[in-house]
């Protein structure tokens, strides 16, 4: 499925999309872990916690756990907040 | 590969800074790591220390805590970075900062058992090299309180569970209220150069702590600190070293920057000595910083600031200054030449005040207001090398071969 990457992590990915699979949120990043080694953990903490200023969309609609389910044609943002200074 | 993006900073008087493309003809010179609020950056220095190089910023936005140079192989540098919104990792460098690699396992804490909360590490700050015998060994202290070990050269990190899992040192460590403004740090980590395992530790707050045996098991180090007035200093949550150091030239002896004074301890007491009490009333000994001799362990370098009613952590009224001690303690000596004369409200960090191994010694410091300083004689004169860095964090020098 596609998968959109905020810009501070571009340094991965070098894409502003790219593609990667799962049946649920945490899959999915693992997946991309496999392709783009080390964004996993920029985002997601080791108690697979999602990092307090990361959000993830799925179709749009915001979602707070990893284990939400995903389907092949659904679309995932990753979304970097707007905090900061 | 992630990319640690470069440009060449401003000129400063009286110190040179030259194009990072023009490279020292000598081939060797002093390299002093600096770590800020946004970014890296590596100023090279030639065999002068007049002339300086700036190479970055590697990393800009990054948060960079700590950036050391692994004086074993004299090539391969870590960085310990973050962003305000990413998670925290480990870059790292075996060509001088060329290119960069993220750690393939940043240091992290264990998963949690179910049902239990598990820690998170906000941020590595501190970076020591383990001992010359364990050539790719590697300690990193975090906020907050963790102590991890890489036996890889900071590709992987493992958890130290003799501290990280010890009931008493969990309850010594304390939550985030009990840490400083950005989160309880573990820093001063040491590693005796006699002995391998041999190590000491500082938590802030937490107190100083030392492990004969490779970090599997540790004692707290506190007899003879004090702690904040009223208080009990029994109870070990309640020291705050802001900075150890041991002295390279006789590693019985340590001193130490804390909350409340400046202390000096010779192995194998277990009592630390406060030698701030020599200090100029008006100007105490509170700080974060102190830097040591690598030749005279008499020797050593403070910077006081502002500890008083709100704790400003300023310049005491606003004149910065170092101080040095050539006799353990008994005695200091203000060094200010060169340094602002008044109005500057900026302060030097517990990890951004280094020497190098030059004679006469090279200081070096970095302020919160972004100014790199130095001294070509031990602090008799200072001049800048940069100005309006981002906040530094961390100085560390190195010698360029």
């Amino acid at each position: 499925m596609k998968v959109l990457i905020p810009g501070p992590l571009r340094s991965y990915t070098d894409h502003r999309e790219v593609e990667a699979s799962g049946d649920t949120l945490g899959a999915l990043l693992a997946d991309l872990d496999r392709q783009y080694p080390g964004l996993r953990f920029r985002v997601i903490d080791e108690q697979n916690g999602m990092r307090p200023h990361m959000r993830f969309f799925v179709n749009g609609a915001q979602v707070f756990d990893a284990s939400h389910a995903l389907r092949p044609d659904d679309e995932v943002q990753i979304v970097q907040a707007l905090s900061g200074g | 590969m992630v990319r640690g993006g470069k440009s060449a900073a401003r000129t400063t008087k009286p110190n040179r800074i030259k194009n990072r493309r023009r490279r020292s003809r000598d081939g060797s010179g002093v390299l002093v790591l600096v770590a800020t609020r946004k970014g890296a950056w590596l100023y090279r220095g030639d065999s002068t220390r007049k002339s300086w190089r700036a190479d970055g910023p590697h990393f800009l936005g990054h948060i960079v805590n700590h950036v050391v140079l692994d004086p074993r192989d004299g090539r391969t540098l870590l960085a310990a970075a973050k962003t305000g919104h990413l998670g925290p990792t480990v870059f790292r460098s075996t060509d001088l900062g060329k290119t960069w690699k993220e750690a393939a396992r940043p240091p992290a804490f264990p998963k949690a058992r179910e049902g239990e909360k598990g820690r998170v590490v906000d941020h590595t700050f501190w970076l020591t090299p383990g001992h010359k015998s364990e050539p790719d060994a590697w300690y990193a202290g975090t906020s907050p309180h963790g102590l991890f070990r890489s036996e890889d050269g900071g590709v992987s990190w493992e958890p130290l569970p003799g501290l990280n899992d010890n009931p008493q040192y969990r309850d010594w460590m304390g939550g985030p209220q009990d840490g400083t403004p950005d989160g309880p740090k573990l820093h001063s980590v040491i590693v005796d150069p006699r002995n391998a395992a041999h190590l000491y530790l500082g938590m802030s707050s937490g107190g100083v702590h030392e492990s004969t045996d490779g970090g599997r098991n540790w004692a707290p180090l506190v007899d003879g600190l004090e702690v904040v007035e009223g208080l009990d200093a029994r109870n070990i949550t309640l020291h705050d070293p802001h900075c150890v150091q041991i002295c390279p030239s006789n590693p019985d002896r340590l001193y130490q920057q804390n909350h409340c004074g400046i202390y000096r301890i010779d192995r194998p007491a277990k009592t630390w000595v406060r030698v701030g009490r020599k200090m100029p009333k008006q100007v105490g000994d509170i700080g974060f910083p102190v830097t040591v001799h690598p030749r005279d362990a008499d020797t050593a370098w403070v910077f006081p600031m502002d500890g008083t009613s709100v704790w400003p952590r300023t310049s005491p009224d606003g004149v910065p200054c170092a101080y040095v001690t050539r006799d353990g303690g008994k005695t200091w000596q203000r060094l200010d030449s060169g340094l602002p004369r008044n109005q500057a409200w900026w302060t030097v960090k517990r990890q951004a005040m280094a020497a190098d191994a030059r004679d006469p010694v090279g200081l070096y410091f970095g302020t919160t207001s972004g100014e790199l300083w130095m001294s070509g004689n031990e602090g008799i004169k200072w001049s800048a090398i940069a100005q309006h860095l981002p906040e530094i964090y961390a100085v560390e020098t190195a010698e360029l071969h």
